[in-house]
């Protein structure tokens, strides 16, 4: 075993990548959350904005184009979840799977003519001089844009949340809708938008693999990424930064565990397969134990149904 | 102005027209898009719905039905009774591949005795190893407040890798010419879950499944359990005053649904798929968390749900040879179905009122 | 049992009420295909409906395909294959291994329908036949290649499942770039999955990171091809071959070469002898010489020298004057396996389950 070859530098620069599709699309569902609904659907929302996003660049020539077309995407689908939950009042856990079979199936559909094409390239952006800094340049300097936005993302949504009235609303419709109704809140439209935004996310995200990080469209290439989000969404107590930080441990186990084995590291690949796995549940138990039990505060109103009459 | 009223009861009436309306609605949005992708809709509606039930074959495929919404019901009937009581098991397919694994294990450890008491045996430690896959959640649940929606569902990743891992290596087929796969359980009649009556489809595991529709029905009917459940689901704090204990509360339900899920991996990898393989699972662990909420989470309606779905499937399958239709458009079919299921169930807990909603 | 002859009798009856079977007339050969995979997945499930559209445009309107997508393996497969033969299909080919058993299962109760399993070993009943290829003849041509193009001296080899057929690939390319370049070390990473491109991307990335400088994968996507593209963009030499389909959207680099799964041979022989009712239970497993492993084009990066090597191994292995297992070769652990001369069996090499003498790490189990 040679573990001197793995470079911590690139590891880390690499789980930023691995960690971007999970970031966007579980800061999305975020949001869903605090507005109280549950949206299971995530990855039937990332691969279609997997396929939109690369539909749109490969036709345009443009990857910025097709981020777009990939939130759009994203939203309008998340968007038949909206209608079906908030005025048809469906269940939120059945209507979500539901999203995910109904986009699997569309993206397939979609996608029958782009198979084998490769998409155009997402330039990194690579800042003179800063990027040649040992260490921190690959890591901080040298990543492509959507790196970046998903950082900003993560900073903007705790912003939002924290210190703006949007935020405020958004909060106050999650925990008690009765109440913020009563306060002349407009529930269902809040939280339509919630949805959207959070489609929006999953479809960047989606759009991420297929453009940069795999780049090619693949039928089913998600591959299990939304269950993750979603996962990450709990372990991050629906607060941003822990999201972000259980992506990069999430990422980094990933990465991880494939160096060891590039480096001939003597332990079977089973546990190391499994390892991301049931690191992330050991991380977790140890964070919901004890005093931080206060911490997993989840929505009061999540997955609860609103109807303003009852 | 439209707007909705909650009625008083859910009306019977409607609980029982929404499924047809819904269904009627899928044929005609399906319709358009099979039509859309350039085939005969009405040929592919009567493919997927009418041929499997009187069809041709019908006599192939009515057998098929049960073998695949066996395993749909039990996992859904054990699910149910969790999440009335809002326990979320998510994992199922974790709880199905780890109950398989022990199952198959056992029988596999007596391979080639042959004795009455293999099958049996093999059926305890399926339940079981479903059951002890769902206490991880359960018991981090009770002893940590961990969540169990993530810690199952992370599971079902890990149970995978396990299953790899066994198909390739602890129970890999001796003679298989070092091929992944474990013996097949067709040339090991002791461990054999063979059809009950020839033809019919009917394995132990379809019984099973309604063994468990009807001891779920009794036990919300008539058992105090099954009041505690319901109370924890509605109101978790007047539950708590009530004398519901929490903790065993969680561990009954996760434990139950384990278990069930164990016994359909059990059934399905001594019966119908024969061997532990790499890709044994083929996803009737989430599947089953769609027939729960279908069936409204009640005994009967799961049963219709699951042979509903699995229709679908089997139907969606002969579409696809008969008529080219890719898989994709079945999938998409599929969706569609729950989506209207979902939405015109609105009809059955609200009444729709047309003119100006009354101040409240 | 019984229900076996339940099912026979229904497809006696049916037989009786569409007016007997193909033998007795139906107009065009009916040719069914089980596939494990979407089409859409642009490797082995893609390269096999090639195949099917080669008959196709062989027999025109001699022949009616129809084909099921996406059919996981165990009670499912069962159900799709016996529904085919139900249909009316003549032949039905199954193209994954986890179908053996179903396919063996259906085949006894629809005698006078042949069936075709890819890449299993079981014959049961006379109207199964198996097929395979031999992939690993394209391994030793992309190992040499590898060999002479490496300058870190470690190749990298994204594997799958430590299944025969994947480790005879390893052993292929590793003996081949070793006899070239002795220096060379196996660097071989473990993903267990045939088909996850962001993990494909991760372990190509990894390895990339550990100066791993050819890489060959066993796995379906071109996410591997992607990252090595993306390093070389940052000024990295990273090179990669198409595996399953040509994957010529890298070329001419980092995809120096490809190995391609053409199936095409194979089915347009086989739906013939059905039409020309001359079929016999057989187990091919064709390569080179029957054209259904393909080396996909050379680029212009690999210098002329190294290319006309590998082209020369190509014709060798095609004229059937080179096996790529050829002794002397040890086992990893230094025991003789095969004596100077000596040819591998196929038996030994259908069962692989060792490295070859020279490859470091263990195979998992």
């Amino acid at each position: 075993m040679d573990l001197s070859a793995i470079s911590p530098t690139l590891l880390i620069a690499a789980l930023m990548v691995a960690a971007t599709p999970i970031i966007l699309a579980a800061i999305g569902e975020l949001i869903v959350e605090k507005a109280g609904v549950l949206n299971l659907g995530v990855e039937g929302m990332m691969i279609t904005g997997a396929i939109c996003g690369f539909a749109i660049a490969v036709e345009s020539g443009s990857p910025l184009l097709g981020f777009i077309a990939a939130a759009v995407g994203g939203a309008v689908l998340s968007l038949l979840f909206g209608v079906l939950t908030q005025y048809f009042l469906s269940n939120q856990v059945a209507t979500g799977l539901g999203l995910t079979l109904f986009g699997l199936g569309l993206s397939a559909l979609m996608g029958q003519g782009y198979i084998g094409i490769r998409p155009p390239t997402t330039s990194k952006v690579d800042i003179p001089v800063l990027s040649e800094i040992p260490v921190l340049g690959p890591i901080l300097f040298n990543q492509d844009l959507v790196v970046y936005f998903a950082l900003l993302l993560v900073v903007a949504t705790w912003a939002v949340l924290k210190f703006s009235r949007a935020g405020l609303i958004l909060r106050a419709v999650g925990e008690n809708h009765d109440a913020a109704h009563a306060l002349g809140y407009k529930v269902v439209r809040v939280r339509l938008m919630a949805i959207m935004f959070g489609g929006a996310c999953a479809g960047l995200g989606g759009a991420y693999l297929s453009l940069a990080r795999v780049p090619q469209w693949t039928e089913g290439m998600t591959a299990g990424a939304g269950w993750i989000a979603l996962a990450i969404v709990v372990f991050g107590a629906w607060r941003p930064f822990r999201v972000l930080l259980g992506a990069y441990l999430f990422g980094g186990v990933t990465v991880l565990q494939l160096n060891l084995q590039a480096a001939g590291a003597n332990i079977p690949v089973e546990y190391l397969s499994m390892s991301p796995y049931l690191i992330t549940i050991a991380v977790l138990v140890i964070m919901s134990s004890g005093k931080a039990k206060a911490a997993l505060n989840a929505p009061a109103c999540l997955g609860r149904q609103f109807h303003a009459s009852s | 102005m439209i707007a909705l009223e909650k009625r008083p009861e859910p009306s019977r009436a409607w609980s029982f027209a929404t499924p047809m309306l819904a269904v009627l609605l899928t044929m005609i949005a399906g319709g358009l898009m099979f039509a859309a992708l350039g085939k005969n809709p009405v040929e592919a509606i009567r493919t997927i719905f009418w041929d499997p039930l009187f069809g041709e074959f019908a006599f192939y495929y009515r057998g098929q039905l049960l073998i695949k919404a066996g395993p749909l019901i039990l996992i859904a009937i054990g699910l149910s009774i969790g999440f009335r009581a809002g326990i979320w098991n998510i994992g199922a397919e974790g709880q199905y591949i780890v109950g398989a694994i022990c199952g198959a294990a056992v029988g596999l450890a007596f391979y080639p005795l042959e004795s009455f008491i293999v099958f049996p045996l093999m059926v305890v430690f399926g339940a079981l190893g479903g059951f002890l896959w769902a206490m991880i959640p359960g018991i981090l649940r009770v002893k940590f407040n961990t969540n169990e929606i993530l810690v199952s569902l992370l599971l079902v990743y890990v149970a995978e890798f396990l299953l790899a891992s066994m198909a390739l290596g602890t129970l890999r087929n001796p003679d298989g010419a070092g091929f992944p796969g474990s013996r097949n359980f067709r040339s090991y009649p002791a461990g054999f879950n063979e059809e009950i009556i020839a033809g019919t489809g009917m394995h132990w595991g379809v019984v099973a499944a309604f063994i468990a529709v009807i001891f779920t029905y009794v036990l919300f009917a008539r058992h105090q359990m099954g009041f505690q459940i319901k109370l924890a689901g509605q109101a978790p704090r007047a539950a708590r005053f009530g004398g519901v204990n929490p903790a065993r509360l969680v561990l009954f339900c996760l434990g139950l649904s384990g278990a069930l899920a164990g016994l359909a991996g059990l059934f399905e990898v001594s019966g119908p798929a024969g061997q532990i393989s790499i890709d044994f699972n083929v996803g009737y662990g989430f599947t089953a968390i769609i027939v729960a909420f279908l069936g409204r989470l009640h005994p009967v309606g799961i049963l219709l749900a699951g042979l509903l779905l699995a229709l679908t499937y089997i139907g969606g399958e002969a579409a696809q040879s008969a008529l080219g239709l890719p898989a994709a458009a079945i999938q998409a079919f599929q969706g569609m179905l729950l989506f209207f299921l979902l939405a015109v169930d609105v009809l059955t807990n609200y009444r729709v009122r047309l003119g100006k909603r009354e101040a409240v | 049992m019984k229900r076996r002859s339940l099912l026979a009798a229904g497809a006696a009856a049916l037989a009786l009420a569409t007016g007997g079977g193909f033998a007795d007339g139906h107009e065009k050969t009916k040719v069914g295909f089980i596939y494990v995979g979407p089409i859409g997945d642009g490797g082995w499930t893609y390269q096999h409906d090639q195949g099917r559209l080669a008959v196709e445009a062989e027999y025109g309107d001699k022949v009616e395909t129809i084909f099921q997508e996406s059919v996981p393996e165990g009670a499912d497969a069962e159900r799709a294959i016996t529904q085919m033969a139900l249909q009316g299909a003549d032949i039905i080919f199954t193209t994954s291994f986890g179908y053996m058993d179903q396919t063996n299962s259906v085949a006894a109760k629809f005698p006078d329908v042949k069936f075709e399993h890819a890449t299993g070993f079981k014959r049961e009943h006379p109207n199964v036949a198996t097929y395979d290829a031999r992939f690993y003849e394209g391994r030793a041509v992309i190992g040499t290649i590898a060999g002479h193009m490496t300058e870190t001296n470690k190749i990298g080899y994204i594997a799958s499942f430590p299944i025969p057929e994947v480790i005879q690939g390893i052993n292929a390319a590793y003996l081949h770039a070793a006899k070239v370049n002795p220096d060379v070390e196996m660097v071989v990473t473990w993903v267990y999955t045939w088909f996850d491109p962001a993990k494909e991307a991760d372990a190509a990335r990894a390895m990339i990171g550990q100066g791993v400088d050819v890489i060959m994968q066993h796995t379906d996507s071109t996410a591997p091809q992607a990252a090595a593209l993306e390093a070389n963009n940052e000024g990295g030499r990273v090179f990669t071959f198409g595996q399953a389909s040509d994957m010529a959207s890298f070329a001419p680099a980092p995809r120096i070469a490809s190995i391609i799964d053409d199936w095409s041979p194979y089915y347009i022989k086989r739906v013939g002898q059905v039409i020309a009712g001359t079929w016999e239970q057989g187990a091919s497993w064709g390569g080179m010489p029957e054209g259904e492993v393909v080396i996909g084009e050379i680029t212009e990066v690999v210098p002329a020298e190294v290319k006309a090597e590998a082209e020369a191994m190509i014709a060798a292995i095609t004229d059937g004057t080179y096996h790529p297992f050829t002794g002397p070769i040890n086992k990893q652990d230094g025991t003789p396996w095969l004596a100077e001369g000596e040819v591998a069996d196929d038996g030994t090499l259908a069962g692989m389950s060792f490295y070859v003498e020279g490859i470091t790490g263990e195979i998992p189990n």
